[in-house]
């Protein structure tokens, strides 16, 4: 992997002046992905924050080939580009290499976009999905998705004066879905964590198939707090737990980083936003270990999975 | 950009000027602006990394400027970097000692 | 070289989209549409074309695949039926919108409920307002014709629009017919290559696809699409003289039959038009002045050319193989009526709702149209109600 230094010769492809929040953790992904990237790319992606901020008619900010054509089908569109690169490199009209990548937020992918997404891995196609998981669906204005975790308040899932807890359902593992499909090369990254990030990047795009990767994008105005905190919310996930580094190629799990020294308590991460709030209630302990209980439980069963010791990562 | 006709621009939507949302300078959203002390900074490059819209500038390797045409004026750069080599300071003031200054 | 087969409206289908051999087909299977892509895969295993399939799993994806392909320069093309073509609706607004020159079969179902897999035209009358050009076929001959021009019309630089041709499920899809088929080399001339100016994988050149229009900029690229809509009257006019030169069959937006001097006329779409033919050259015998008006283009909508076809007709039907719930007619009658409203003189024009799910309509029926035809412009009175040819009271 290339240092920051080399890292910062090269081209930029989401360009400045797109219009996402200040401290967005989507355009840090998407900037961290497009460097990683070292041959052309062509990109699709869904309706979201992303496609709505960064193609505001007349202004494109992508300096690369892009298409949003729907909600639930950046897969399937960016499958019928690829198919078309196949099919026109197989009649020598096209020489050059060109990758594909699909954007999607944890609504196009979780939710409205499972069916197409599940359809892309299942045909194989020579594409790299990635889905930037702010864990509700943010451009409509904060509603939750299953994706959201189970105790955040979201504008469907609020907290009331008779449901208190804010969202009842736990959240659903997208990333093991996607390794059930037998996908050969699916991971889980957080931008706080660049170098492991973009090593991931550079493998997907290297493999031979479908390639999947969940990365954990925090959302200021969503989970309520402060824009300048993104990164550092980014890196709680990792350290508390909650958002488990890891990858499976072929496979074959491997938690490519272990916080050790440095784990922090779940609490830290429920304290510093204001989506998690009304957890530290009295009334809300339940929901509140039921939280700590699915964290725990994911973190025991990655790390029987791939094949490690100890209680936490 | 003044608004063309139906006659004027390209068909179905298409927009054919790539990264042209340059044309739109998102430092005017700032209400807080983040102030580099060179001297302090090491050079590590993690504000150039974790910033949203690009606008630590680099040069040769080396962190030279901020860009305060897009900064949307975050914090991620402040809050990331280990040397505290960047703070935030409110733009009003900042704008207000910029024309005393001049 | 000429070839005379037999082979159903699906076969021929297949036959024609193996000679135009798209880069990409990306399609689900639904009946009565089912047989064209096993047809077709066949032709892929067999090495006969070039073209990658996309087995996709859903027609929602179907249609998303062919815009991410023909945006990204290559030939796309699918197929479908009823709820399919239902299901993938939002994204035939997008690929018109896009301006992406799809062609894809329809072969026309009824939508549910409840479920019915037979013909009427509720399917494609649906996606009227989606901005695809669309072309019915009467019978096997039409639809291997109408596929072929349809690739041409919809790359046409004027034009850049999708080609949706139809043909009606089961009386013509699963019906065998004596069909004469053009040499391969004759179709692959005829439409030429595909160019995208604006390609996704033209890396010098990256192209943004799909951007939020505000309230700025909306109107102003649909009213692009209107224009493109009246352009392609040309392209279809320009298209269908070009396929005649090169078949012997010509084709224009609409056709008459007897229609030149007809006192009453018969306007249809698809395949009852063929039964129509054979009561007129009866009536005819009967010395009756009866005619019949093929609408082949329903979109974009021939008025001109339908105003011109009857003004010397004295009484008018439209039959309408779908309902519009809560219009004041079927969808053909309310063209047809509109059209005709500020022409000083003008036939009265009759409706009747028929075939829907199926439902066979046969010489009877039609024979029972022109009696009322001519009942109609003796007496100059309309009837009350629309007339629902068919329907159990």
């Amino acid at each position: 992997m290339p240092s920051l230094k080399e890292l910062s010769k090269r081209e930029e492809r989401l360009s400045r002046g797109h219009r996402l929040c200040p401290g967005c953790g989507a355009s840090v992904i998407v900037r961290q992905i497009l460097l990683a990237a070292e041959d052309p790319v062509v990109l699709s992606c869904a309706t979201g924050c992303l496609e709505v901020a960064t193609t505001i008619y007349p202004y494109t900010a992508w300096k690369t080939p892009f298409i949003h054509c729907a909600f639930e089908n950046s897969s399937a569109t960016l499958s019928g580009v690829e198919t078309a690169y196949r099919s026109l490199k197989k009649q020598d009209k096209i020489d050059k290499t060109i990758k594909f990548i699909a954007f999607g937020g944890d609504g196009g992918t979780y939710d409205i976009g499972l069916q197409a997404l599940s359809g892309v891995l299942e045909r194989g196609h020579n594409l790299l999905y990635v889905c930037y998981d702010n864990q509700a669906y943010m451009n409509t204005g904060i509603q939750r998705s299953s994706a959201s975790p189970c105790g955040a308040a979201t504008t469907t899932s609020p907290v009331g004066k008779v449901i208190t807890e804010g969202k009842q359902e736990e959240r659903k593992d997208l990333t093991e879905i996607v390794v059930a499909h037998g996908t050969p090369y699916v991971a889980q990254a957080s931008p706080a964590f660049y170098n492991d990030l973009m090593k991931k990047v550079q493998k997907a795009l290297s493999t031979e198939g479908p390639s999947f990767m969940n990365i954990l994008s925090p959302c200021p105005r969503g989970w309520r707090y402060s824009d300048s905190q993104s990164i550092e919310i980014a890196r709680l996930a990792v350290l508390t737990g909650v958002w488990p580094l890891y990858e499976v190629e072929n496979g074959k799990y491997r938690i490519t980083y272990r916080p050790r020294k440095k784990r922090r308590p779940l609490i830290d991460w429920i304290k510093s936003q204001g989506r998690f709030k009304h957890l530290l209630r009295e009334e809300n302990k339940a929901i509140l270990d039921k939280l700590e209980r699915s964290v725990r439980q994911r973190e025991e069963k990655l790390l029987a999975l791939a094949g490690e010791k100890g209680e936490a990562l | 950009m003044k608004e063309k006709g139906w006659k004027d621009i390209p068909l179905g939507g298409l927009i054919l000027e790539a990264g042209n949302a340059e044309r739109y300078k998102t430092g005017s959203w700032r209400t807080f602006r983040p102030i580099w002390d060179e001297e302090v900074c090491i050079q590590c490059l993690r504000c150039w990394i974790y910033c949203p819209d690009n606008s630590i500038v680099v040069r040769e390797e080396k962190m030279v400027d901020i860009n305060y045409d897009y900064c949307k004026g975050c914090g991620i750069c402040s809050t990331e970097c280990p040397v505290e080599a960047i703070k935030m300071m409110e733009e009003g003031e900042c704008l207000a000692k910029k024309r005393e200054g001049e | 070289m000429k070839k005379i087969v037999a082979l159903t409206g699906d076969e021929v289908a297949a036959e024609a989209m193996r000679q135009i051999n798209p880069d990409v087909v990306a399609a689900y299977p639904i009946t009565p549409q089912t047989e064209i892509v096993q047809k077709f895969s066949e032709f892929v295993a067999d090495g006969k074309v070039l073209t990658e399939m996309v087995r996709v799993e859903s027609e929602h994806s179907a249609m998303s695949a062919c815009v991410g392909a023909t945006a990204a320069g290559a030939r796309a093309m699918t197929a479908t039926s009823a709820n399919g073509l239902a299901l993938m609706w939002e994204v035939c607004y997008i690929a018109a919108s896009c301006r992406l020159p799809i062609v894809m079969v329809v072969v026309n179902r009824a939508l549910s409920a409840p479920i019915n897999i037979h013909c009427d035209h509720s399917d494609s009358m649906g996606t009227r307002d989606s901005g695809w050009i669309q072309l019915y076929s009467e019978n096997c001959q039409e639809i291997y014709d109408n596929l072929i021009q349809a690739v041409k019309i919809a790359e046409d630089k004027n034009t850049l629009l999708p080609v949706m041709v139809t043909l009606d499920g089961f009386i013509i899809s699963h019906a065998m017919e004596r069909v004469e088929l053009l040499g391969d080399k004759r179709v692959s001339d005829f439409i030429g290559k595909y160019e995208n100016p604006h390609s996704l994988l033209d890396m010098e050149n990256p192209v943004t696809y799909g951007p939020l229009d505000l309230f700025d900029y909306y109107f102003e690229h649909k009213r692009q699409q209107v224009e493109a809509m009246e352009k392609a009257v040309e392209a279809i006019r320009k298209v269908g003289k070009e396929f005649g030169e090169l078949s012997a069959r010509a084709y224009d937006l609409i056709e008459g039959y007897q229609l030149d001097d007809a006192d009453f006329v018969t306007i249809a779409l698809g395949s009852t038009a063929g039964t129509i033919k054979v009561v007129v050259d009866e009536l005819r015998e009967e010395g009756v002045k009866a005619g019949l008006l093929k609408i082949r283009a329903f979109r974009p909508f021939p008025a001109q050319e339908i105003i011109q076809a009857l003004r010397k007709s004295k009484a008018v039907a439209v039959l309408d193989r779908s309902a519009s719930f809560g219009a004041q007619g079927g969808p053909v009658f309310l063209e047809v009526r509109s059209a005709l409203f500020q022409e000083e003189k003008k036939p009265p024009i009759v409706n009747y709702i028929y075939g829907l799910g199926g439902r066979d309509i046969g010489v009877k029926d039609i024979r029972g149209v022109y009696e009322n035809l001519q009942r109609i412009a003796e007496t100059q009175r309309l009837p009350d109600t629309i007339g629902y040819l068919g329907v159990r009271e």
